[in-house]
């Protein structure tokens, strides 16, 4: 009788539904492969023989390069799909594209698309598994589970820890995965934005919500910023940058109301002078922004890893 | 003149039940109750059945006489919301007759030139060919001198304006009612609060300008409570509903079903019990199916990217006695809601059972069961939030104008 798999998942669509210990279960494998990663060692080979595609369907760079970089290491075949600056942005359905992408028998397909729900979709069509790289507004669960684990690494646990994720929730898909996923490890989660900038009824998600930046980072043990995403915003959200600075940018002051050993994190890219300040995002004593980026490479290779079990074994 | 005699059946309307015979001559009915029945009558055994009016759809966007037969639906009032819209009187004249002798089509004239809002449509011309009502179709007119103007206007000539009500300027490109669910899955929301905002205003301009006005769908606890207190004064103001609004709360979004994406948007489960409570003291007026079929080209993608609208007219009876069967309405409340309401608001000669009065009538099992598959409807989309739902009753026969056509 073969125990039952520590990840039963066919594939990685969000963070919501997954168990705690199927959470821990990636961060523990993702850590093995931060130690793989710094010792330069070469290409794990694992993955020989498999197609990995990236089918971006929004502009991104570090993400697309962070899964690149994952997969070559172990030993995939990469191809990226630039969706979206191709034909496939007009005319052809993303039902056409997920068959299309199904009939070239890839072994893991990941995507980005800038609607909600769109990667669920194109699972449902697809024979091997998919990987979420973000969805429009509503999940992007590697970046989470790199969160978790720069947070993890650092300080050794989760859970009792305090976390305040600030800025710009309504349009932030790294929040939603991060709420799910630090509550579900037992961390107390603050969120902080302007009240324009606040989903509805987040309170119902497990977190407390905070409009005044101050009194939200107080006593924190991470501090995690979000980048204001104006490209999202019609309408107005915020009256001005500079006011958007004064309320809930992230500066040296400010950041003294958490706690000492408090450290400073966001997903990037950065706008500089806007919700943080480059004296904060640069100080390597406080700043774990590089450190993330470290532990992306690691995490999706772990993803990977483990979802293609099944299809090598 | 042909002549049909049902027997056997319990007639029911928004007067009561009771057991009779119903005679039909021609296109009208000529008896009801106990009559001798001629020689050359043909004869349906009812029993066993409801015998009711033929339902009036108040507000669907396509016409689709086969699945109107199915559901017991004799009259469609069709959204000017069409391709080009209804706004030109020979469009509303061709409209009337799309499903002759199938089905009626009252069509309703856009309020606005292309139902954009900001001019006044030739509705005097179009009621002249056919327009029973004016709408102003599946948006909110935001500009309220324009409002003002329809509904005065609208008003002079004894016709009904029927409209979408969620203050644009709060909805925006929103697909979801704000909170948890739409939280969780990141949809763009608006707060419920937007239905309440526009009703508001249009109920202060209806009243100021004498108008009649029809809210569509009114779907939340606010939106309820003002149009309650619009009634209570007098005010000419009536509302719908459809089964999804009464049956669904927003958790059925869930997962992206883009089915149960519609407009406006399935409320939380607060507002949903809201709108049994209307339904059930008499503050809605009107059963409606929002029938608004989409191909899979429409709801095959994304769920912000799905257009909204559901395929109701197929099931827009046997929901309804579903209520009756929960016993939050009677069935003769049902037939005021589903045939009698509708065609007072439209000024039809329909949703009664007398002598003298059209043909149109529905001949349904109160207890047939069966199960809700969208890949079953006679509509040319299955898009159905209910489906695979077990369901109980279902029309049988429905004939409209003395001919049986289902």
């Amino acid at each position: 009788m073969t125990s039952p798999s520590p990840f039963p998942h066919r594939n990685l669509l969000g963070i919501a539904g997954l168990q705690p210990h199927e959470i821990m279960f990636l961060l523990d494998e993702a850590d093995q492969w931060v130690a793989h990663n710094r010792a330069h060692r070469t290409s794990d080979h694992r993955l020989d023989g498999l197609t990995q595609i990236n089918a971006f369907f929004e502009n991104s760079t570090r993400t697309l390069l962070s899964f690149e970089i994952a997969g070559k290491r172990l030993g995939a075949d990469v191809v990226n799909m630039q969706a979206a600056t191709s034909s496939v942005k007009k005319g052809e359905t993303l039902i056409d594209t997920a068959l299309t992408l199904n009939a070239m028998r890839a072994d893991v397909i990941v995507i980005r698309h800038g609607s909600s729900g769109a990667v669920r979709l194109i699972a449902d069509k697809v024979d091997c598994p998919v990987l979420n790289a973000g969805d429009g507004t509503h999940e992007h669960p590697t970046q989470a589970l790199l969160d978790a684990l720069t947070i993890r690494r650092r300080i050794g646990h989760i859970a009792g820890i305090r976390v305040a994720i600030c800025g710009d929730l309504l349009h932030s898909r790294v929040a939603r995965s991060n709420i799910f996923a630090l509550t579900a490890l037992g961390a107390e989660v603050r969120v902080v934005a302007p009240s324009t900038l606040m989903p509805a009824a987040i309170d119902r998600m497990g977190v407390t919500a905070f409009t005044d930046m101050d009194t939200g980072i107080d006593g924190c043990d991470v501090v995690m910023m979000l980048r204001l995403q104006t490209e999202r915003m019609e309408g107005g959200f915020i009256p001005s940058l500079r006011e958007y600075h004064m309320l809930y940018g992230l500066t040296p002051e400010r950041l003294k109301r958490a706690n000492a050993e408090a450290f400073v994190m966001h997903p990037g890219p950065m706008n500089r002078g806007v919700e943080i300040d480059s004296s904060v995002a640069d100080d390597p004593k406080r700043s774990a922004i590089p450190e993330q980026v470290e532990m992306g490479v690691a995490v999706r290779m772990a993803c990977l890893d483990v979802l293609t079990r099944e299809r090598r074994a | 003149m042909t002549s049909i005699a049902i027997t056997g059946g319990t007639l029911v309307d928004a007067s009561g039940e009771r057991f009779g015979d119903l005679l039909i001559t021609g296109d009208r009915i000529a008896a009801i109750g106990s009559f001798e029945i001629p020689a050359t009558a043909e004869i349906i055994d009812a029993t066993g059945l409801n015998v009711a009016p033929g339902l009036v759809d108040l507000g669907v966007f396509a016409v689709e006489r086969a699945a109107c037969a199915t559901g017991g639906i004799t009259r469609i009032a069709l959204m000017p919301d069409q391709s080009p819209p209804l706004d030109d009187s020979g469009l509303v004249q061709r409209a009337a007759l799309a499903a002759k002798p199938y089905l009626w089509v009252h069509p309703l004239a856009a309020a606005t030139r292309d139902l954009a809002g900001i001019e006044l449509a030739e509705l005097a011309m179009m009621q002249k060919s056919g327009a029973k009502a004016v709408a102003t179709g599946r948006t909110w007119i935001a500009d309220s001198g324009t409002m003002r103007r329809v509904l005065s206007y609208a008003g002079s000539l004894g016709m009904t304006v029927i409209v979408h009500a969620e203050d644009g300027g709060l909805t925006g490109n929103a697909v979801a009612t704000a909170g948890e669910t739409a939280t969780r899955h990141g949809f763009t929301a608006a707060p419920a609060i937007a239905e309440a905002m526009a009703i508001a205003r249009d109920i202060l301009l209806a009243e100021e300008t004498g108008a009649a006005i029809h809210f569509r769908q009114v779907t939340t606890a606010a939106g309820f409570e003002r149009i309650k207190r619009a009634k209570s004064r007098g005010a000419k103001v009536t509302c719908g509903v459809t089964p999804a609004h009464l049956l669904l709360s927003d958790i059925a979004v869930s997962d992206f079903r883009t089915f149960a994406r519609l407009s406006p948007p399935l409320r939380s489960e607060d507002d949903r019990q809201a709108t049994s409570t209307a339904l059930a003291d008499g503050t809605i007026d009107v059963l409606c199916s929002g029938h608004d079929p989409r191909g899979p080209e429409a709801k095959r993608l994304p769920f912000a990217d799905a257009e909204p609208g559901m395929a109701g007219a197929e099931t827009l009876l046997t929901l309804g006695l579903g209520l009756v069967r929960d016993e939050l309405i009677t069935l003769p409340r049902l037939m005021a809601l589903l045939s009698d309401a509708p065609s007072r608001i439209l000024g039809v000669d329909a949703g009664h059972l007398e002598t003298g009065a059209p043909a149109d009538l529905c001949l349904f099992d109160l207890n047939a069961p069966w199960q809700i598959r969208g890949s079953k409807f006679k509509s040319f989309a299955g898009n159905t939030p209910f489906d695979g739902l077990p369901v109980q009753g279902r029309a049988v026969r429905t004939i409209k104008g003395g001919r049986t056509i289902s």
